[in-house]
């Protein structure tokens, strides 16, 4: 039912990539989806190809996983797709009717899709291997130095991670209410659009009751734990780099310069040979 | 008129790494005018399987009969199910929606198609079998206390006139007197209306003062289906599974162990105090 909703689903495991810090899966997938779109050529996407499948490998998050972020985007991807693959102009390939499809066309097109797929299964590896409650940790802590100049990282951060807890309570709740009145006879399902909007008052109206009621609930219990905004709080897990860390770092150091390498060899291959 | 649960298995989540088996290879039985405790561990699949009985989850395999008929067949009319067993879910204050108590209670027999006046007049007695007193009806149901709420809101399941209720942890989170007004409330409700009344609860002492029978849930499997006292005979075993005996049954057994003539079959204080005076007596002749 509404339950299989998925919201940056984690999935636990005891995998290398799920023990690095998030600061480095943040950076890494920012890194990665940059050289996603800076580089071009054959060779640049059968690396990226490669660091995918390694990272996907080593985290030992099942590849089906992946694939369901991907079917959320199918539509988007079709439309890129088409777009790219007849409104690109260039040198004719195959044209009918009113449609004309180009070389660069195709090339544009096929680039875009690999890149899209990359870019979300790229993300979906770091969702699944990190928990949002790491996530805004990371995130917090990269953005610290912005809470120099007034930008309020921390309550930025606080309310992320308390509305990402919240997605599974509502649903779950969402789930339980509409059980409750189905049990009275309610009938979300059937009726036109009138009678379903209507149908869904009895869902509504507990679920804001019960939003409300918790978030009353929660906001007395951090300030009967004396919560006062992020100035002097410190962590129960404070975030600090290990050496596998490190060597992470490394190896995304490594990435982006065997990308920028390969940049440079390929545009003089193409200068060579007037590709 | 009967239940009947065939090999029910029910899986959460199933394919995914968050997959649970919340209950294993369920057979049971429930017949007409039975008053049943469902009792068990958080977790041992209580919730799971009366969510079952009125079809709202769908067992992953296995089937259910209601008087005779399947009802996962395919042309089997499901709402027809929920209004005959009607299910009081933990904290059902939570799901009252309406601006006074009286339309809430109206919400159910409205769905059922009955005619405005009808409701009326099932929210009406349906109101009065709970004890609510009368002045209340047409105040908002957000302003009442947390025992008033859940008698609402079992009201607004009542008035549907199922033939047969399951309740849900209905004493959870109430205080002793609200507890024991909630429990006798429904056992007066059986005795008159003769209507099918399953309770979950995970409180030993709450059960074993009503039912007639008790299905011990562990781990999503039926580990006892007895009468009281046959259950409680296994308080051992209970205890290793985290429940409790009621205490007297404690107290009968360990009298008996150091020898005294003593039953050991009562499961509430009354009996238990009888059988003590009994056996005092018959100490006394000796
Ligand atoms: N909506 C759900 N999704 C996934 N697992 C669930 C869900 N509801 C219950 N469970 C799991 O199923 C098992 C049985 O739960 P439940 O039937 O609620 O037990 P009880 O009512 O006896 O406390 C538990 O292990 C619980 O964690
Ligand atoms: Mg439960």
């Amino acid at each position: 039912m509404i339950r299989d909703i998925t919201i940056g689903q984690y999935y636990p495991a005891n995998s290398p990539v799920h023990r690095l810090d998030p600061r480095v899966k943040l950076l890494g997938t920012l890194i990665y989806i940059i050289s996603l779109f800076v580089f071009k050529g054959f060779a640049a996407f059968v690396l990226a190809a490669i660091f995918l499948v390694a990272a996907i490998k080593i985290s030992r998050v099942p590849f089906s996983y992946m694939v369901k972020g991907l079917k959320a985007i199918v539509v988007l991807m079709v439309i890129t797709g088409l777009f790219n693959l007849f409104l690109t102009q260039g040198t004719p390939w195959v044209s009918f009717w009113v449609f004309t499809v180009t070389y660069e066309g195709a090339e544009n097109a096929a680039l875009m899709l690999i890149r899209l797929a990359f870019l979300i299964i790229g993300t979906s590896l770091m969702t699944l291997t990190t928990t949002p409650n790491q996530l805004t940790d990371g995130l917090e802590k990269s953005l610290h130095p912005l809470s120099k100049i007034g930008v309020p990282v921390h309550e930025i951060a606080m309310m992320m991670s308390i509305a990402l807890r919240f997605i599974p309570i509502l649903i779950e709740e969402t789930d339980k209410i509409m059980k409750a009145q189905m049990a009275r006879g309610a009938d979300f399902e059937s009726g036109n659009i009138f009678r379903k909007a209507k149908a869904m008052i009895p869902l509504l109206v507990p679920l804001f009751v019960s939003a409300f009621r918790r978030a009353n609930d929660l906001a007395m219990a951090m300030e009967a734990r004396c919560y006062n905004g992020g100035t002097g709080r410190t962590k129960m897990k404070p975030l600090c780099y290990k050496r596998q860390d490190y060597i992470a770092y490394a190896v995304l150091f490594l990435y982006l310069a065997a990308m920028i390498a390969l940049r440079f060899v390929w545009t003089y291959l193409s200068a060579l040979f007037g590709w | 008129m009967s239940i009947i649960l065939n090999k029910v298995n029910y899986v959460y989540s199933a394919g995914t790494a968050y997959e649970i088996q919340a209950l294993k290879n369920v057979n049971l039985k429930i017949e007409d005018g039975e008053f049943i405790g469902v009792i068990g561990h958080t977790g041992s699949g209580k919730s799971t399987l009366i969510q079952h009985l009125n079809g709202l989850m769908r067992a992953t395999s296995g089937g259910i009969y209601y008087n005779g008929e399947d009802i996962y067949d395919k042309d089997y009319d499901m709402r027809g199910l929920r209004s005959k067993v009607g299910l009081v879910f933990q904290y059902p204050e939570h799901q009252l929606f309406e601006t006074t108590i009286f339309d809430d209670v109206c919400f159910g027999p409205l769905n059922q198609g009955l005619s405005k006046k009808e409701a009326g007049v099932r929210a009406f007695e349906a109101l009065n079998c709970v004890g609510l007193s009368e002045e209340l009806y047409y105040q908002s149901p957000f302003d009442l206390s947390g025992g008033q709420k859940r008698r609402v809101a079992i009201a607004g399941v009542l008035a549907m006139k199922p033939e047969m209720i399951i309740l849900d942890e209905p004493t959870a989170g109430l205080d002793p007197k609200g507890r024991d007004e909630i429990l006798d409330q429904i056992a007066k409700m059986h005795k008159e209306r003769g209507i099918t009344v399953v309770l979950v609860s995970h409180s030993m002492e709450d059960v074993a003062k009503y039912v007639g029978r008790i299905i011990v849930m562990n781990q999503g499997e039926v580990m006892f289906d007895d009468t009281p006292n046959g259950v409680f005979r296994h308080y051992r075993e209970l205890e290793a599974v985290g429940l409790a005996a009621p205490a007297v049954t404690y107290l009968l057994h360990e009298l008996s162990e150091r020898g005294l003539p003593v039953g050991t079959e009562a499961t509430t204080v009354e009996t238990a105090k009888k059988e003590i005076l009994k056996m005092l007596a018959s100490l006394e002749k000796r």
